[in-house]
C-alpha cells in the first residue's frame, strides 16, 4: 500500500508540474495578474508530492520492504541502515528520483528567494522548471519507476547493494551531484526567461548569478568528493581516468565556470549578454548530455546504471525539446542590439572573454574524446578507443593558457586598463613564479623536471596575482596599512576560489609525477621500502563486519625508523553478492599519503602487496574545497542578501535609482536599450 | 550575417542529435576482430584427445570450417553445446573446437558427459592460440574459408536465432565464392 | 532478448572480479622496465571490461594480456612492437592512446583548430565597430552612484 502512495504522491506531483508550466504562462501573456501568483503555491504543491514520494522510497528501504522491486534488487536486511537510505539512489530508478526531487528542490529555492525580482519574470523561471520537471517526472512514470512491485513472489531476501556503494563516498556523492547539476536548470531557466521577454541586461544577470555559483558549488564538491571517493575506494590510487560518465560531469563544470564570469562581466558592464545566455543554455544542456550518456548505454563505462536504449531514446527526446527548443528561441530572440559598452584590448572584458573561450574550447575538447568512438562507430568505420593518454595530452596544454590569463583577469582594470599598471604589478610576480618554478623540483626531488616546473610556476603565478589583487584592495591609503574589512565578500570569494585551483593544480602536477607504485610478493616479516618509506608485513587477521567477512593485512610503516601508521588494508567477501572487494589502507597526510592494498593470498602465508606514494595528492581535493568556499562567500555576497525591511527598502530604492541610471539612459557606457 | 550565426549553436545540435540517436542502435560492446581477412594464425598444440598428437593449421581441413572456443568453466558454453550438436550435422561445414585454458581431464569427461559434437578439439592448455586469435571470452566461433582465411568472428553463444542471422549468410556467400572458383 | 541475456551472461563471467584491483607480482630486471611495464599497462584497454585498462581490471583475459606485456618486455621487445602484437590480436580498440591516421586528424588536430577559431573570435568581437551615442553626462550624485556600484566586484 504505501509504495502505491509514493508512486500516487510522484503522479499527483506531476500534475503540479503541468500546472506550473502552463497556467503562469497564460497569466504572463494574458496579463493575469491572478495566474502569476499561482507559480509559487504550485512550486510548494510539486516539491511536497516529490519529497514524499523520496521519502516513502526511502521508507521502503528502511523497512526492508522486498515486494518493491528496487529495494529488492539493492537492498538486504543485513544491510547497515545509513546504506539502506543512501541505497535509495543505488540504481537508475532511484536515482532518477533523487535528480526529480532536487529539480523541485531548487525550483521551491526559487520561489522562496526571488523577492527582489519581478513578479512575471520569476512566473517565467518557475514555468521553465516546471517544464522540465514535466519531462523528467514522466521519464520516471512512465520507464523508471522505483515503486513498481514483484509480485506474487515476494523476496525473503534483497539482492544487497553493489559493495562497491557500500561506503560514505556514495551518502555524498551523488547527491551533491545532483543539485550541481540540476541546480544548472536556474540559470537556463532565468535565460530563457530573458529570451522570452527580450530583458537580458544588466539585472538579469545580477539576478541569475548566485543561483548559477550556487549550482557550481555543489558541482564543484560533487566532482571533489566522487574523485577522491574513487581513490581510496577502487585501490587502484587513480583519481581521474577521463571516462566518459565523469567527463559528463566535468562538461558542465567547465561551461559553469566559464558562465559565472560571464555573469559578472554582464552584471557589471552590460556586455557579453548573448554570449551569457548562451552558456547559461549550454551548460543545462551538457547536464541533460550527460544524463543521457549515462543512462542510454551509448558508451561504455564503469559507472553506468543498467543500460538500457529504450530510455535513452526517451532522454533524447527530452534533450531535443529542451535544447533544441531553448536554442530555437535563442537564435530567433537573442538581443538585436550589439555591443554597446567598447572595452579596449587591454581590459578585463578581454580577459574574461579569452578565458571564457578557452573554458569553451576545453569543454568541446572534452566532448569530442568522450563522444569520437561513438562519432567512428556510427560512421561505420569500426572501434577506437580515447581515453586518458589522449586526453591528457590535449587538455593539459589548453588548462596551462587559461591559468596564464588567470594571472591578468584580477589584476586588470574595466574597460581600459591604465597604461604600464599591468606591467608594474605582474613584472615581479612572472620573474618569481619562473624561478620558483625552476628551482622546485630541483629542491623537492633533487633534479630538472620541466613539466613539474611548469605546473609550479603556473599554481604560484595564479596564487601570487589573487593575493596581490586582495592585497591592493584593503590598502589603507598610504601608511600601508591595510583593512581587510574593505573587501567584499565577492572579491574574498574570488580569492579563496582562484587559490583553490591553484592548489589543485600543485596537487595534480606533483602527485602525477613523483608518485611510486610498488607490487611485491611479501613474507610475514618482511619489509619492502618505498620512496623513503619502511612498509612491514605482520601477517593477516580474519575480521567480520555487518554483511562481509575479510582479511585485513596488518602493515607498519616507518619512517627513518620510527613508526608511523598500522595499515590495515581489507580483502572482503560479501556475503549476499559474493563479490570479492578490496578496501585499501591509507595514511592520509597532508603533504603525502601512503595507500597499501592487498593482492591474492600466495601460498604459505605470503602474500601479494601494492603500496602507494602519492605525494601532495589530498591537495587536488583540498583545492576543490577552496573554490567551493570561495564560491559560497561570492553567493553571500551583501549585495544578493536581503536585510531588514527599513534597510531593505532604502536599499531597493536606491539600487533602482542606480541601476535606472546605468539602463534607462541611452546612450552612457554599460547601457542597454 | 549575424543572424545566421545565432543559428549555429542549433544546428550543431541537431547534428550531434543525429550521432547519439544512431549511437543508440550501435553495440559499444561489440568488437570485431582484427583478424578478418588474415589466415589462421600458426600454432603446434595437441589434440585433446590424443596428448601425442600435435596439430597445426594444415590439420582444419574442410571447405568451410568453423572453430569453437570452449571451456569447462564457461556456463554459457554449456547452453550453446545442443546447438552445435545441430551444427555438427550440417554438410556444408566442418566444426573443430579449441579447449580454452582448461584442464584435459576435466573437459574430457565434459564431452563424454554431454557428447563430442567436433571433429577434434585443440588443447590450448595456455591460451596462446586463444591470446593469437584476439580471444576474450568463451564462447566464441570462428569462421574459416576454404583458403584458411578468418572471415568472421562470433562472441557468444550460438543458437537458433543467431545462427540464422549471423552464420547462414555468410556460408551461401562462401559457398557462391567457390563455386566461383575465388 | 535471449541473445542480450547471453551476452550480458558472458560479460558478467569475465567482469565479476572487476571491483577489486589487482596486484601482479611481477619482479623486472631494472627500473626503467618496471615504468614500462606499468605504462603501457595503463595505455592498454581491457577488450572486454566496462572501460577499463589493463592495470586495473581483474577480468581473466586482462590477467593474461598483463603476463603477455610482461613476457615481451622480458624478450627484449620495444615498446612500438609490444602495442602493435596487441593491435593485430584486439584492434585497435585496446589502444587508449589512438593512432594518429585519417581517421583521427579530425580527433587530434580538433582542439588546436578550436584555439584558432577561438582566436579569430576574440578579434572579431574586439574589433567590432560599436553602435555609441554621445554620452550624457551624469550628475556628480550618480557618479558617485556610479562609482560605488563598479567598485562593488
Amino acid at each position: 500500500m504505501i509504495p502505491e502512495l509514493g508512486h500516487f504522491a510522484l503522479i499527483i506531483g506531476l500534475a503540479f508540474a503541468v500546472c506550473l508550466s502552463v497556467i503562469p504562462m497564460i497569466g504572463v501573456l494574458g496579463g493575469n495578474q491572478r495566474l502569476i501568483t499561482y507559480a509559487k503555491p504550485l512550486t510548494f504543491g510539486m516539491f511536497a508530492f516529490t519529497a514524499i514520494s523520496i521519502l516513502i522510497l526511502a521508507y521502503c528501504f528502511v523497512v526492508d520492504d522486498f515486494s518493491v522491486k528496487y529495494v529488492a534488487s539493492h537492498s538486504n536486511t543485513h544491510l547497515p541502515y545509513y546504506f539502506k537510505i543512501s541505497a535509495v539512489w543505488g540504481g537508475h530508478e532511484g536515482s532518477l528520483l533523487l535528480w526529480v526531487f532536487s529539480l523541485t528542490a531548487w525550483t521551491m529555492a526559487v520561489a522562496k528567494y526571488s523577492r527582489g525580482i519581478d513578479e512575471a519574470f520569476v512566473a517565467r523561471v518557475l514555468a521553465v522548471m516546471g517544464m522540465i520537471a514535466v519531462g523528467f517526472i514522466a521519464f520516471t512514470l512512465l520507464t523508471s519507476n522505483p515503486f513498481d512491485r514483484l509480485w506474487p513472489n515476494v523476496p525473503m531476501e534483497g539482492r544487497d547493494l553493489n559493495p562497491l556503494l557500500q561506503d560514505v563516498g556514495l551518502i555524498i556523492h551523488p547527491p551533491l551531484l545532483y543539485m550541481g547539476y540540476v541546480g544548472f536548470s536556474v540559470a537556463f531557466a532565468f535565460a530563457i526567461a530573458a529570451l522570452m521577454c527580450g530583458k537580458m541586461d544588466a539585472a538579469w544577470a545580477r539576478w541569475s548569478r548566485p543561483w548559477t555559483v550556487g549550482a557550481w558549488v555543489f558541482l564543484t564538491l560533487g566532482i571533489a568528493v566522487g574523485s577522491w571517493w574513487a581513490y581510496y575506494e577502487l585501490g587502484w590510487g587513480g583519481w581521474w581516468f577521463w571516462d566518459p560518465v565523469e567527463n559528463a560531469s566535468f562538461m558542465p563544470w567547465l561551461i559553469g565556470t566559464a558562465l559565472i564570469h560571464s555573469l559578472a562581466v554582464t552584471e557589471k558592464r552590460g556586455t557579453f549578454r548573448n554570449w551569457t545566455v548562451l552558456l547559461a543554455i549550454f551548460a543545462f544542456s551538457l547536464s541533460l548530455l550527460g544524463t543521457f550518456l549515462v543512462r542510454s548505454g551509448v558508451l561504455t563505462s564503469v559507472h553506468s546504471f543498467a543500460a538500457d536504449p529504450s530510455r535513452g531514446a526517451f532522454i533524447l527526446f527530452l534533450l531535443a525539446i529542451a535544447v533544441g527548443g531553448s536554442l530555437t528561441l535563442y537564435a530567433f530572440r537573442a538581443s538585436n542590439v550589439t555591443t554597446f559598452s567598447r572595452f579596449a584590448l587591454y581590459s578585463r572584458e578581454t580577459a574574461l572573454l579569452v578565458a571564457n573561450i578557452i573554458l569553451v574550447v576545453a569543454t568541446v575538447t572534452v566532448m569530442l574524446g568522450t563522444l569520437y568512438p561513438l562519432l567512428i562507430d556510427a560512421l561505420g568505420m569500426g572501434k577506437i578507443s580515447v581515453g586518458p593518454p589522449y586526453f591528457n595530452a590535449v587538455f593539459v596544454p589548453i588548462m596551462s593558457l587559461l591559468f596564464i590569463f588567470m594571472g591578468i583577469g584580477p589584476l586588470i582594470r574595466w574597460k581600459k586598463a591604465k597604461k604600464g599598471e599591468l606591467g608594474k604589478h605582474l613584472s615581479l610576480i612572472s620573474v618569481v613564479s619562473i624561478v620558483f618554478g625552476l628551482a622546485f623540483p630541483f629542491v623537492y626531488h633533487g633534479e630538472l623536471n620541466l613539466l613539474v616546473s611548469m605546473g609550479m610556476a603556473l599554481a604560484f603565478w595564479v596564487a601570487a596575482v589573487v593575493i596581490k589583487e586582495m592585497l591592493l584592495q584593503a590598502k589603507v591609503g598610504n601608511n600601508k596599512g591595510f583593512d581587510f574589512s574593505r573587501l567584499s565578500m565577492s572579491q574574498v570569494g574570488m580569492t579563496l576560489a582562484h587559490m583553490g585551483i591553484a592548489i589543485t593544480i600543485v596537487g595534480v602536477t606533483l602527485v602525477s609525477s613523483y608518485e611510486n607504485e610498488v607490487n611485491i610478493k611479501m613474507a610475514v616479516n618482511e619489509t619492502v621500502n618505498v620512496s623513503g618509506y619502511d612498509i612491514e608485513f605482520a601477517g593477516i587477521k580474519r575480521v567480520e563486519g555487518p554483511n562481509y567477512s575479510a582479511e585485513q593485512g596488518q602493515l607498519n610503516v616507518y619512517k627513518d625508523g620510527d613508526f608511523v601508521a598500522l595499515l590495515k588494508p581489507e580483502r572482503r567477501a560479501y556475503r549476499v553478492q559474493t563479490m570479492g572487494m578490496t578496501e585499501a589502507g591509507i595514511d592520509p597526510g597532508l603533504f603525502r599519503d601512503v595507500y597499501v592494498a592487498l593482492g591474492d593470498p600466495l601460498g604459505g602465508g605470503a602474500w601479494a602487496v601494492r603500496v602507494h606514494y602519492k605525494p601532495f595528492v589530498r591537495w587536488i581535493w583540498l583545492g576543490a574545497i577552496f573554490m567551493s568556499l570561495g564560491g559560497l562567500l561570492a553567493m553571500l555576497d551583501k549585495r544578493y542578501r536581503r536585510r531588514k525591511k527599513a534597510k531593505e527598502a532604502e536599499k531597493v530604492k536606491s539600487e533602482n535609482a542606480s541601476e535606472a541610471s546605468i539602463e534607462l539612459q541611452p546612450g552612457t557606457p554599460g547601457v542597454s536599450s | 550575417m549575424n543572424k545566421l550565426i545565432r543559428f549555429i549553436p542549433l544546428i550543431l545540435f541537431i547534428a550531434l542529435g543525429v550521432v547519439l540517436y544512431r549511437g543508440l542502435s550501435l553495440n559499444p560492446q561489440a568488437l570485431p576482430s582484427a583478424l578478418i581477412g588474415k589466415k589462421m594464425p600458426e600454432y603446434q598444440l595437441t589434440q585433446l584427445k590424443d596428448e601425442s598428437r600435435v596439430l597445426t593449421p594444415a590439420d582444419l581441413k574442410g571447405k568451410i570450417v568453423l572453430i569453437n572456443v570452449w571451456a569447462t568453466w564457461c556456463p554459457t558454453c554449456k547452453y550453446e553445446h545442443p546447438y552445435l550438436l545441430d551444427v555438427a550435422k550440417d554438410p556444408r561445414v566442418v566444426l573443430y573446437g579449441l579447449n580454452y585454458k582448461d584442464e584435459r581431464a576435466a573437459a574430457l569427461e565434459w564431452l563424454t558427459h554431454y557428447k563430442d559434437p567436433y571433429v577434434y578439439s585443440i588443447f590450448d592448455e595456455a591460451g596462446t592460440l586463444g591470446l593469437d586469435l584476439g580471444v576474450y571470452g568463451a564462447p566464441e566461433t570462428f569462421v574459416l574459408d576454404h583458403h584458411g582465411v578468418i572471415r568472421k568472428r562470433f562472441a557468444g553463444a550460438i543458437d537458433t536465432r543467431v545462427w540464422q542471422r549471423e552464420f547462414l549468410p555468410l556460408i551461401t556467400e562462401l559457398e557462391a565464392e567457390r563455386a566461383k572458383g575465388i | 532478448m535471449l541473445r542480450k541475456l547471453v551476452l550480458i551472461f558472458v560479460s558478467l563471467w569475465f567482469c565479476s572480479l572487476a571491483v577489486a584491483s589487482p596486484v601482479d607480482t611481477y619482479v623486472f630486471e631494472d627500473e626503467v622496465t618496471k615504468v614500462r611495464f606499468q605504462a603501457l599497462t595503463k595505455e592498454l584497454r581491457c577488450p572486454k571490461c566496462q572501460n577499463q585498462n589493463l592495470a586495473d581490471s581483474n577480468s581473466p583475459i586482462a590477467a593474461d594480456l598483463r603476463r603477455e606485456v610482461y613476457n615481451l618486455l622480458d624478450e627484449g621487445k620495444t615498446d612500438t612492437e609490444i602495442v602493435d602484437f596487441m593491435v593485430n590480436r584486439y584492434g585497435e580498440f585496446v589502444l587508449y592512446r589512438p593512432k594518429v591516421n585519417s581517421l583521427t586528424y579530425v580527433l587530434w588536430f580538433g582542439p588546436a583548430v578550436l584555439i584558432l577559431i577561438g582566436v579569430l573570435v576574440v578579434v572579431f568581437i574586439l574589433r567590432r565597430k560599436p553602435q555609441v551615442k554621445e554620452s550624457q553626462a551624469l550628475s556628480s550624485e550618480q557618479k558617485s552612484q556610479l562609482n560605488d556600484i563598479l567598485k562593488d566586484k
